[in-house]
């Protein structure tokens, strides 16, 4: 089964960890990255820029219209994501309370599960 | 690359299983990866020396051919040289006659078993579902890890760390292959493995452009190994009926949109006929003085919905029956089984007693998934419409398949809008 793992970003908190924490974050990332490869549970991640870098594009009276993201003063944006196929659901939780960041107050991830896949390579 | 006359790619592939078996039972799982680069080695070579040489006898050609192709591989690893060489040559037959070709206690059990014994190995019960799948596809279906990335919809290199874990897993655990006669006690988990592989494809070919390669294919080309090598196991005649007469309601199970299509409204006369009979058969064959198990009183169930040319003219009196001997059967520990029953209860007793049972059933399992399908349907047939729109609404939010969320938003739309 295949879940996606959001993570949930707060500018504010982030800019108040200190080095070590940072480090810490850091780090767990990458040691989770390792792990959730060598399990054979990686299907990719993607980490997305700043939403003051979005555009949105929607339909005004039927037309589509690009503007700057409506977000940017949001206190909490997606920052990225793992996409992981796991065996369940208990194994997915398992696998976001490793992320670094659902140990840090103020940060969280929001776990989804995937309904159809392309991947686009077949 | 090789042109002309295919070297029997049916027969490699058939083959493939056998000589994997009979190398990891002569090593051990712990050489599970070097046998299985061997095997590979083998077929490679059968593949250039076949055409222009043919073997009188391609497994025993085969075995010997890999157990070579493993002692070499071996020798080339220094640190394992001297113990392994010695127990390959030892185990190696010193004359040139083919492997296989005379009875002996380096022959073994026949091929079928050979396939069984690998199965269960890659079914262990210590490895998680997906790497008993994924590690069952490439062993003994022999499918490529592309392959098997492509019917999962997942990057090659994690299907591979997956399949290589498993391996490791397996050679952790240490041991050998499980013995013959241990076969039908650990019989349970392969036939799990192979109905869930059943049940995944289904769940992910629904709404999904079709894949090159069929995982449902794939599990029912595994269950006939498996009955092969014990064609008096009511259970695994059952796990193969029941598999043939679900794959054969595929073509009536998706409109030409890709939508999902109940079985209530499916079109029968598209249901594929030779499976029908192949799955019927086998049912009818298996049934009497057989002990009920829970796949053989599925199959029992598909057998009934395969003999009636529509809803109205079905048994449900019989299936309602055999739910129930289903859930003494399981310990009553499926709810997916009761589920199913009321479904059953309903065409029997009505529609009020079954939205009764629903009712006992949720408390009892809050969050059952396609429970509140189930009373969208009985509500909307009892012309409780609002009711009826909520239940499904709360249906199409809780599925995880596309094609049944889609399904139920149809439904819900043509209640809320009086058309259909």
């Amino acid at each position: 089964m295949k879940y996606l793992i959001l993570m949930q970003i707060n500018p504010t908190v982030l800019e108040q960890l200190t080095p070590e924490q940072s480090k810490l974050v850091q780090d767990g990332h990458e040691a989770f990255m390792a792990h959730i490869k060598e399990r054979g549970e990686f299907v990719g991640t993607q980490a997305l820029a700043d939403p003051s870098q979005s555009k949105v594009v929607r339909s005004v009276a039927g037309t589509p219209q690009t503007s700057d993201g409506p977000f940017a003063e949001a206190k909490e944006f997606l920052g990225g994501f793992y996409l992981v196929d796991v065996e369940d659901e208990a194994r997915v939780l398992e696998l976001a309370r490793m992320i670094p960041d659902t140990s840090i107050d103020g940060l969280a991830v929001e776990v989804r599960p995937v309904m159809f896949s392309d991947l686009g390579d077949s | 690359m090789s042109r002309g006359p295919a070297v029997g790619e049916d027969l490699l592939r058939d083959l493939a299983p056998q000589v994997l078996a009979r190398l990891v039972r002569t090593y051990g799982t712990g050489q599970f990866d070097v046998c299985e680069d061997a095997v590979q080695d083998a077929l490679l070579a059968a593949h250039r020396q076949w055409p222009a040489d043919p073997p009188s006898d391609p497994l025993a050609w085969l075995v010997t051919t890999a157990r070579r192709r493993y002692v070499d591989r071996v020798r080339a690893d220094s640190r394992r040289r001297d113990r392994e060489v010695r127990e390959a040559f030892l185990a190696e037959p010193l004359s040139t006659a083919p492997a296989g070709a005379e009875p002996g206690a380096d022959i073994g059990p026949s091929p079928a078993d050979d396939s069984l014994l690998l199965l269960q190995l890659c079914c262990h019960p210590a490895l998680a579902r997906p790497a008993q799948v994924a590690l069952t596809l490439r062993a003994v279906a022999g499918l490529t890890t592309a392959q098997i990335a492509n019917v999962h919809q997942l990057p090659e290199t994690t299907v591979a760390q997956r399949i290589t874990r498993a391996k490791r897993r397996l050679a952790e655990l240490g041991g050998d292959l499980p013995r013959p006669r241990d076969a039908a006690e650990r019989l349970s988990p392969v036939l799990d493995v192979l109905y869930a592989m059943l049940t995944e494809a289904h769940h992910t070919t629904s709404g999904t452009p079709a894949r090159d390669t069929d995982l449902a294919a794939e599990a029912i080309h595994l269950a006939r190994l498996l009955r092969q090598a014990l064609p008096a196991d009511p259970e695994v005649a059952g796990l193969l009926a029941l598999m043939l007469l679900t794959a054969s309601r595929g073509p009536a199970r998706q409109a030409d949109d890709g939508a999902l299509v109940p079985l209530d409204e499916q079109d029968r006369s598209r249901w594929d006929q030779a499976l029908v009979r192949e799955g019927v058969a086998l049912v009818e064959a298996t049934v009497p003085g057989a002990a009920p198990g829970p796949y053989l009183l599925q199959a029992c169930v598909a057998a009934l919905h395969a003999e009636a040319a529509d809803t109205a003219s079905t048994d449900w009196s019989e299936i309602l029956a055999l739910y129930g001997v289903l859930e003494v059967v399981t310990g009553r520990q499926n709810p997916t089984i009761t589920l199913n029953r009321i479904v059953a209860e309903a065409q029997v007793r009505g529609d009020g007693p079954a939205l009764d049972s629903l009712a006992d059933l949720e408390r009892a399992h809050p969050g059952l998934p396609r429970l509140d399908a189930v009373r969208a349907h009985l509500l909307e047939r009892q012309g409780r419409t609002t009711e009826a729109a909520d239940a499904y609404r709360r249906a199409a939010r809780a599925t995880r398949n596309l094609a049944e969320q889609q399904y139920l938003q149809r439904r819900l739309r043509a209640l809320v809008t009086g058309s259909r």
